[in-house]
């Protein structure tokens, strides 16, 4: 077995800009001005901005060394539940660079942009494929802001027909972006339990759907990595009341092109493109949250919308049931040209392979850390599973221990805490991206620290070791936060 | 973490599922939460309580508490009137940590069916749910 990538080093310290500069420092010599001096007016004079003062290789250093400081899916094994870190192909980087779609100005008149126009209306059409929904828009900005316009969707769906809603049910296991998004629309979230299985059962959904209530907001797979197996029936339940089904399309890397969302009841769905469609996220760019819905809730979509006519497309804004816009312009473009970039090279056959594989990996890690962790829920798993620390509570270690130990280990921690009807859960995502190798050194580390905890708790309790910091005094910053510079 | 049997449990509260305690009084019950339910939160750096004067049911939420692990919900073991609350806990929220059942109280209630504390658990059933 090769020894995990966890090792000491030197970590060169950094300090601010501002206390690197000097005075009079630069790092570009400025040209002889080749107009006449002009006297300024008073008021436009005053002390300049706060800058500092620095060389071309002061910027370089500085940042180069805070790049040292990072962790990405570029550095290493990246396993944070319910976030698909999977790796980003730089190609996807390069087509974004492209001058005609960088560089295109968002007020280009549709005859000067066709191209971008093509690019978003062949986005929707594939995401449309992939989900099997009818009508898809690109325009919100990330995933808790797709399903804000989703639930604006479902709530201009009721109004049109004549009668607003006041509740929507919301499994216990749900994001909590789900409640926030409802409640922003008007709708009093009511949650309801999942059932020992740790999936929905129709009977508690049956036993709340009334008609007042507007619907569903379902993630599937759900955050406990399982697919929830009663969907159609929980959808005809709903649909029998006169309510929609809402799917959080957060999980969607464990069923591309596996899934067809409408036929198992889906009545809209947001999606992430910087989860499942391999765009950087994490710090490393904006997200994009499409969402896509079935033919009777097209009406509602945000708009402009990209039509097609003949071979050339166009905007259309004309649409007097639209929601409106939910942004400037037509949403994060660059991260649709990666998405897009990422659709076209997997094609339809290497979309559902890359799920076959999450699923695979996902479960892998489970049957060969189910021995030394407490498994919350012991059945085959999607694209991610979770834990706890049961066992080792008798040791006094905590999953958090455990997360800062691994980092000694050279991996990013995976999510912790989360979902909380998992107690001490630790939530694991190992994505399609993992060689067996890199998983086996993953489970080689956390079967490691199960021992630790067993045998040197101690040693896991004051966890990291090897960081440029160690454990960072979290309760103070939440008391006492300092919100300034 | 402590032990069940480390856990301070007073014998004059009664105890709800979702470890909240209530203190049985003439006028309003004080509620908070119990010894267990503020060592497994761990470090309380937020609790969120509800305007004096507002009605709830039992089992209702009536605030929250977040620690630096997780934002959990806080139930009214009994349905009745907010009549007080703790004011000093916006200020200095780690009372809950260290004086659960004295400064760390949350709300006091006029309660609406005294039957409702009688089936709350007493010390020993509560230290029983908890594994003691």
């Amino acid at each position: 077995m090769n020894p995990s990538p966890g090792t000491t080093g030197l970590i060169l310290n950094e300090p601010l800009l501002w206390e690197r500069g000097r005075p009079g420092r630069r790092g570009a010599s400025l040209p002889a001005a080749d107009v006449p001096p002009s006297p300024l007016e008073t008021e436009l004079c005053g002390e300049g901005p706060d800058f500092p003062d620095l060389s071309e290789v002061d910027l370089v250093r500085h940042f180069t060394r805070l790049s040292t400081w990072n962790y990405g899916v570029d550095t290493g094994f990246y396993p944070l539940g319910s976030c698909t870190m999977k790796y980003n192909p730089k190609t996807h980087e390069r087509q974004a660079a492209l001058k005609g779609f960088a560089a295109a100005h968002p007020l280009l008149p549709a005859p000067l942009c066709q191209g971008a126009l093509r690019l978003i209306w062949e986005l929707e059409n594939d995401l449309a494929a992939i989900t099997g929904m009818d009508a898809v828009s690109l325009q919100p900005a990330a995933g808790a802001h797709g399903e804000l316009a989703g639930m604006l969707v479902l709530h201009a769906h009721h109004a049109h027909q004549g009668r607003q809603r006041s509740k929507i049910v919301i499994p216990d296991t749900a994001h909590g972006t789900n409640p926030a998004s409802a409640a922003l629309c008007g709708y009093r979230p009511v949650a309801v339990a999942s059932g020992p299985e740790g999936v929905l059962e129709p009977a508690a959904v049956e036993a709340l759907m009334d008609e007042e209530t507007a619907g569903i907001m379902v993630t599937n797979p759900n955050t406990l990595g399982l697919f929830e197996t009663h969907i159609r029936e929980i959808a005809a339940i709903v649909h029998a009341k006169g309510g929609l089904v809402y799917a959080d399309g957060a999980n969607l890397n464990a069923v591309m092109g596996i899934v067809d969302m409408a036929a198992i009841g889906v009545d809209v769905i947001h999606l992430n493109l910087h989860k499942t469609f391999s765009t950087p996220h994490g710090g490393g760019g904006p997200g994009s949250g499409p969402i896509c819905v079935r033919r009777h809730l097209e009406p509602f979509l945000p708009v402009p919308r990209v039509v097609q006519d003949g071979d050339r497309f166009h905007l259309e804004t004309d649409r007097p049931l639209s929601i409106g816009r939910m942004g400037s312009f037509h949403g994060h473009f660059g991260v649709m040209v990666k998405a897009y970039s990422y659709i076209r090279s997997m094609g339809a056959e290497g979309l559902r392979r890359a799920s076959e594989l999450a699923v695979l990996n996902a479960n892998y890690v489970k049957e060969n850390l189910k021995k030394d962790f407490h498994l919350a829920y012991d059945r085959p798993c999607m694209h991610e599973c979770v834990f706890s620390d049961e066992r080792q509570a008798p040791f006094k270690v905590t999953t958090l221990d455990m997360a800062k130990r691994l980092m000694d280990y050279g991996f990013h921690p995976p999510t912790i805490y989360f979902p909380l009807v998992v107690h001490g859960a630790i939530m694991i995502e190992p994505t399609e991206t993992e060689s067996k190798e890199d998983l086996d050194l993953f489970v080689a580390a956390m079967q490691a620290i199960a021992e630790e905890a067993r045998t040197d708790p101690e040693k896991v309790r004051n966890a990291p070791h090897r960081t440029k910091v160690r454990r960072l005094d979290e309760v103070t910053a939440a008391r006492k936060p300092c919100l300034i510079g | 973490m402590k032990e069940i049997n480390e856990l301070n449990l007073p014998e004059d509260l009664r105890y709800a599922e979702d470890h909240e305690w209530l203190r049985p009084s003439e006028g309003a019950a004080r509620i908070g939460i119990s010894d267990y339910a503020q060592d497994q939160l761990g470090d309380i750096v937020y609790v969120e309580l509800p305007a004096v004067g507002r009605r709830l049911n039992k089992g209702e939420e009536f605030g929250t508490v977040e620690s630096v692990k997780a934002v959990s919900s806080l139930y009214m073991p009994v349905g009745g009137e907010v009549a007080a609350v703790n004011g000093q806990l916006a200020e200095a929220p780690e009372l809950v940590n260290t004086d659960p059942y004295g400064q760390g109280w949350m709300i006091e209630v006029k309660v609406t069916d005294p039957a409702e504390i009688e089936v709350l658990m007493d010390r020993p059933a509560y230290s029983k749910a908890l594994g003691g």
